[in-house]
């Protein structure tokens, strides 16, 4: 045992990098919505890549733990606090059993991550420990952390050394009300029109308040689809396709009003026309996005998108080689 | 590049388009319409991509008339994939000669059941006609005279799995007869925020089992009594997957009544249920050619006459 859920906060779930590999059978990678923050939660304890960990949104939980253990939270500022004393995020810390863990209000950001030195231990559901709700799978019963819950911590050795080890500041992430996210066009964005192309890309987009782990829905314009009589197969509405595979960060606009990003636990397909996707590298800044955070789409090209997502790969080297 | 398809029979390969899904994923659309003809183009590309072992390349997944990879773009550059992906079209062709190694599998339905009749009355407001049943309004707008003549046409035909998703498990099924024969309906106005589990949905140009309880906006005809998606794998159909259909899968609809239904579910809540099913080579090219004759031998596979 390690740890014991006293509050569960609003949701909290076990998260790692994914469940990949499985899209032909319609499930989603889950995993945790902030790589950067998660991955960064297990270089500061020492953890293997992969290692679990928990996602927490919004509302942070409580937790008591039942064993000594070195903890470090990253993600969202979201003041920890060890026995009601503020404790810092982003560096290791060192917890004793029947200490509690407790968090303060959101600042800014959405997600806060801790990561647990030798990982949350669920068991492991097709090649990964991430909770997928949907469907009641993997994290804990397949599911949100719930008052009395516990928590198995694995086995990481004695970590104490690391305790005080932090994240260099100009690492650390500051999450702004307004973001701008790129975007890759294509997909089936043939079907915009180019004036409603160029509408998606100068609005300043609001979050709506369905904004989760499934996907983040927009409002701040109306756009419209290239008139045509529908193909076999599609359905009727203009905004309908032959049905089809759906990437994480997707961009899809049902109806012409309030475009859909999907995340990690997304439909893995259907048939609304997607015009876009958002690159890898600016998905953790979405994640950190919330309900009326304003959101623009600039449109990149491969180049870019690979370049960023190499420069995100480097500073996260560059963190873990700090931290080693 | 040819902007609508029309629901006129394909005369020509249209070409595809080729797109990236963000910095991780390669989206090809091979056709804007729905045909089986694209469909087993898009199952012979993807099976033969998989049969390469490519490093870098994470998920292949077929869909109707497209199909996607997801690729880790430090092993393979999303542009030497597309390379690779035309070279494979050109040789996949029209799909002449193309071979599936699949199954014919038995799907026991019933329409009209209590719990998709009790969720679509209480939906009516969603719907084109609130005065008439999904069936009722479906057989309609598809010229068929009478209800019980759109079912016969609806479990008349075998089905062939053509896109595995949206949620785990749940199969896109399009009908093995010729183009003229598709049926077609519209989905909902505005989606239903309840679906039953197993409810047996058509939308589009596709039939469906929801392997979950959820939304959904496909219209309402009836209810298997068998899962599709057993996340605890206690079936024996679902010792190797959690999700029992496979793309490519040759469904055959079959209608059952109150008493077969609850007799099968029975044998699924006791754990010794197993679907009948049978191994097939199929032959696309037979099924293009003479889709009825061949359905006929199809079932006689199944069915053993």
């Amino acid at each position: 045992m390690g740890i014991r859920v006293r509050q569960p906060g609003l949701l909290t779930t076990v998260q790692d990098t994914g469940r990949f590999g499985e899209y032909a059978i319609g499930m989603p990678p889950s995993g945790a919505m902030d790589v950067f923050s998660y991955q960064v939660g297990n270089y500061l304890v020492g953890n293997e890549d992969g290692a679990a960990g928990l996602e927490m949104t919004y509302l942070g939980p409580e937790l008591e733990f039942t064993e000594d253990a070195v903890i470090a939270i990253t993600g969202a500022e979201m003041p920890p606090k060890i026995n009601g004393e503020v404790a810092p995020a982003w560096e290791v810390i060192a917890v004793e059993s029947g200490d509690v863990l407790s968090f303060d209000y959101l600042g800014s950001g959405a997600r806060s991550y801790l990561a647990v030195a030798g990982g949350i231990d669920v068991p492991i559901f097709m090649h990964s420990r991430s909770t997928y709700t949907l469907i009641g799978l993997g994290g804990l019963e397949g599911r949100a952390l719930q008052e009395a819950d516990e928590l198995e911590v694995g086995e990481g050795g004695d970590r104490s050394d690391r305790v005080g080890k932090a994240v260099d500041e100009d690492h650390v992430p500051a999450y702004s009300k307004e973001t701008e996210l790129r975007v890759i066009i294509g997909l089936a964005s043939y079907r915009l029109t180019e004036e409603s192309m160029e509408e998606f890309l100068s609005t300043t987009w609001t979050v709506t308040p369905d904004a989760d782990r499934v996907g983040y829905r927009y409002k701040g314009g109306e756009l419209k689809f290239v008139e045509r009589e529908q193909p076999a197969g599609a359905g009727a509405d203009p905004a309908n396709v032959v049905d089809f595979g759906y990437p994480i960060g997707s961009i899809q606009v049902p109806g012409g009003v309030e475009p859909i990003v999907l995340m990690n636990d997304a439909v893995t397909g259907g048939g609304y026309a997607t015009i876009g996707t958002v690159i890898s590298a600016d998905r953790d800044r979405l994640a950190q996005t919330k309900t009326n955070d304003k959101t623009r789409f600039r449109s990149v090209d491969l180049d870019e998108a690979l370049k960023a997502r190499e420069e995100r790969r480097q500073q996260m080297v560059q963190i873990q080689q700090a931290l080693s | 590049m040819k902007r609508t398809m029309g629901r006129s029979v394909e005369t020509e390969l249209p070409q595809a388009r080729y797109s990236y899904g963000g910095d991780e994923y390669v989206f090809v659309e091979l056709a804007e319409a729905m045909s089986l003809k694209v469909n087993f183009r898009a199952m012979a590309i993807t099976n033969r991509l998989r049969e390469e072992g490519i490093p870098g390349v994470t998920d292949i997944c077929p869909s109707n008339a497209s199909y996607m990879i997801r690729i880790d773009p430090y092993e393979l550059h999303p542009d030497d994939l597309i390379s690779r992906l035309k070279a494979i079209d050109e040789e996949v062709g029209d799909v002449r000669g193309f071979e599936l190694e699949t199954r014919v599998v038995d799907v026991p339905v019933m329409m009209e059941d209590p719990w998709t009749h009790e969720t679509l009355m209480r939906f009516r407001d969603r719907h084109q006609d609130p005065n008439a049943t999904d069936l009722e309004y479906s057989a309609r707008v598809n010229g068929f005279g009478s209800k019980e003549d759109f079912i016969e046409a609806l479990l008349g035909s075998p089905w062939l799995v053509t896109m595995i998703g949206f949620v785990p498990g749940l199969p896109w099924c399009y009908q093995l007869v010729p183009p003229e024969e598709q049926i077609e309906v519209p989905k909902y106005v505005r989606p239903r925020t309840y679906t039953p589990e197993r409810a047996f949905g058509f939308g589009g140009g596709f039939a469906v089992v929801y392997s979950v309880e959820g939304a959904g906006g496909y219209q309402l005809f009836g209810r298997s009594p068998l899962p599709v998606l057993d996340v605890t794998q206690r079936l024996k159909d679902f010792q190797e997957s959690i999700v029992f259909p496979k793309p490519g899968d040759i469904w055959n609809y079959r209608r059952i009544d109150r008493e077969e239904f609850d007799r099968l579910e029975a044998e699924v809540e006791e754990g010794t249920f197993e679907y009948k099913k049978k191994e097939f080579v199929f032959h696309p090219d037979r099924s293009l050619e003479d889709p009825h004759a061949y359905n006929e031998e199809i079932l006689g596979v199944l069915y053993g006459n």
